[in-house]
């Protein structure tokens, strides 16, 4: 359990960086808004309190890595990056912008902080595993973390990965899929069904946790123990709502990809604000 | 063209030896490691050694992510499943994201054999070529591999490249050195141009000796990498010779004929005929009685030759 100031903590960090990911894509008045926001606590959990990194020397090479294997969540990430100083914050006012450095799916030559490029789904898992193979020859303690999309993981590399990880013992792993039950068709139970999901990771001899993807004190929880596994690869199943804290995106199908207007964007950031932690 | 060892036994012995000398190198598979000839890597270098199963796809983003953390990762199968199978995963997770990975393809071709048409790529190297960041080359036996594989670890760049793993032909003396992206010429002729790559090369010699019996002067050239596309010097072919004649063990859509016509075509128009497979799949058979049924024999490129003799006037 995370004591009180910790909780407090993170939670007013996951609403800033909330607001500043609906900001960023109201801004552009389209994007990938669901599902950013179904994973901004897993972010904020990950990069201001389990991962290792360094800001002002993103290559750091003893630096936890983290992929986002569903690229499109890409602004949830950018705002994280901004605000723990990879890049200066003005860069999210540009993105899907002509030039950019951060485009709609993460690229990591274009982003300081982006360990793995991703947007065609189902290959940033593998990728991950590359780089706890990577870590492991070379001894290093550092871990992997990696988030895979819910439609994402009806992909068949997702699963050929997902054999070998545990196969090859890939402790050093801890992945977290975003839940939030919505692809752009429908729901994931309507269009290709993942049920049971638990049950299929620890069938595939996974570390399994199923846990609410917004409470911090299940994340962290889950996280903290993945770091004990002395054998298998670790997966958070980190049940989530899409579109998550914008009224007009919350849990409908549509905010996968949704056009939204000046007043939509600056309306749910002046209610998170209100609403505060 | 003495007989040495096959082809993959040499390149098995230059990849151990150059990880011997380099500790980033790592050697992955995909249930084919006695096929590549990788199996004394893994004995040597079990922790650089993976072997993924059956899984093509999960074995490119792997090398990706080694990629990530500076290893060299060399991924292998045969050459449909190390290409047309993973095309996406080498578009994205290599060379887009620009990583310095080597995917090594084996039975190009018509050297699949026995396997059939489903293990037979006609369009491996074309299909890679189309992807930038990419580099395509095929080393065509001991002495060519031995030159031009410590450039393919070296270069800080993605590469393809197809192997004829069971060849044991030779075509070049110990010790020729090759540079990666640059065409080798074979033989100096003035009258007309054969460009040949792989196993093309051995018929491509013979039809060059049976043209000069004939009084016909042949410039043989030897394009290993068939992107970037040494340019210049096929430029330089088509404007002393006239005429242009491709030999390749590919389809002859998309692969070195077509690679060659484009240059030309740009630069300076001459005629040119493709020899290689025309558009079709490929079947069982040995690579000899294929080659015959495809008319890739030396008699066909000879025949071809005269076409653009004959063309160019």
């Amino acid at each position: 359990m995370l004591n009180q100031t910790e909780l407090k903590e993170l939670e007013k960090k996951a609403n800033e960086i909330r607001c500043l990911t609906i900001e960023q894509i109201g801004k552009l008045g389209v994007g990938h808004i669901g599902g950013s926001l179904s994973i901004i606590e897993a972010l904020v959990a990950l990069y201001y309190r389990t991962m290792q990194v360094k800001s002002e020397d993103p290559k750091w090479g003893d630096r936890d890595h983290f992929v986002l294997s569903k690229g499109h969540g890409g602004p949830a990430l950018y705002s994280v990056l901004a605000d723990k100083g990879f890049f200066p914050k003005s860069w999210t006012d540009t993105l899907n912008q002509p030039n950019t450095n951060l485009p709609s799916h993460c690229d990591r030559l274009r982003t300081p902080g982006i360990d793995m490029t991703a947007g065609s789904l189902g290959q940033g898992l593998s990728a991950a595993i590359g780089i706890a193979l990577g870590k492991k020859i070379d001894k290093k303690p550092s871990r992997v973390y990696c988030i895979i999309g819910d439609g994402e993981s009806q992909e068949g590399q997702i699963w050929e990965a997902a054999m070998f990880a545990s196969s090859k013992k890939i402790n050093n792993l801890t992945v977290m899929q975003d839940y939030n039950r919505m692809q752009i068709d429908g729901t994931t139970d309507e269009i290709n069904s993942l049920e049971p999901l638990s049950d299929k990771w620890k069938a595939f001899g996974w570390n399994v946790f199923s846990i609410d993807g917004h409470d911090f004190n299940q994340i962290c929880d889950a996280l903290d123990q993945s770091k004990l596994s002395k054998e298998k690869p670790t997966m958070i199943i980190l049940n989530t709502i899409k579109g998550k804290g914008a009224y007009f995106a919350e849990n409908q199908i549509s905010c996968h990809n949704m056009k939204v207007s000046s007043e939509e964007w600056k309306k749910a950031v002046a209610q998170l604000k209100e609403a505060g932690v | 063209m003495s007989n040495e060892k096959e082809l993959r036994q040499i390149y098995a012995e230059i990849l151990l030896d150059l990880a011997e000398g380099d500790e980033r190198i790592v050697v992955l598979e995909a249930d084919l490691m006695k096929a590549t000839g990788t199996t004394s890597f893994k004995e040597r270098f079990p922790d650089r050694f993976i072997d993924v199963g059956v899984a093509e796809a999960n074995m490119i983003g792997i090398s990706a992510g080694l990629a990530v953390t500076g290893k060299i990762p060399f991924a292998h199968s045969f050459t449909p499943f190390a290409t047309r199978r993973v095309l996406d995963q080498i578009a994205i997770s290599i060379a887009y994201a620009k990583l310095n990975a080597k995917i090594g393809g084996t039975d190009p071709g018509v050297t699949a054999e026995l396997n059939g048409g489903t293990h037979m790529s006609v369009e491996d190297a074309g299909l890679i070529r189309s992807i930038p960041n990419m580099i395509v080359v095929e080393p065509a036996d001991g002495t060519q591999l031995r030159s031009l594989l410590p450039q393919i670890a070296t270069v800080d760049s993605p590469v393809y490249m197809r192997l004829a793993r069971k060849s044991n032909d030779r075509y070049f003396p110990d010790g020729t050195e090759f540079e990666l992206g640059k065409i080798y010429e074979i033989l100096p002729g003035t009258d007309v141009t054969l460009i040949c790559s792989g196993i093309m090369i051995k018929n491509t010699l013979v039809a060059a000796q049976i043209l000069e019996k004939e009084g016909i002067h042949a410039r043989v050239l030897n394009m290993h990498t068939l992107k970037p596309v040494d340019w210049e010097t096929i430029v330089k072919a088509a404007e002393e010779t006239g005429a242009i004649v491709t030999a390749e063990n590919h389809s002859i859509i998309n692969g070195w004929g077509s690679a060659v016509s484009e240059v030309l075509a740009e630069h300076c128009p001459v005629p040119l005929e493709r020899i290689g497979i025309k558009d079709h799949f490929g079947e069982v058979g040995l690579t000899d009685f294929l080659l015959k049924k495809y008319q890739m024999t030396s008699d066909d490129i000879v025949l071809a030759a005269k076409k653009v003799l004959k063309r160019k006037g």
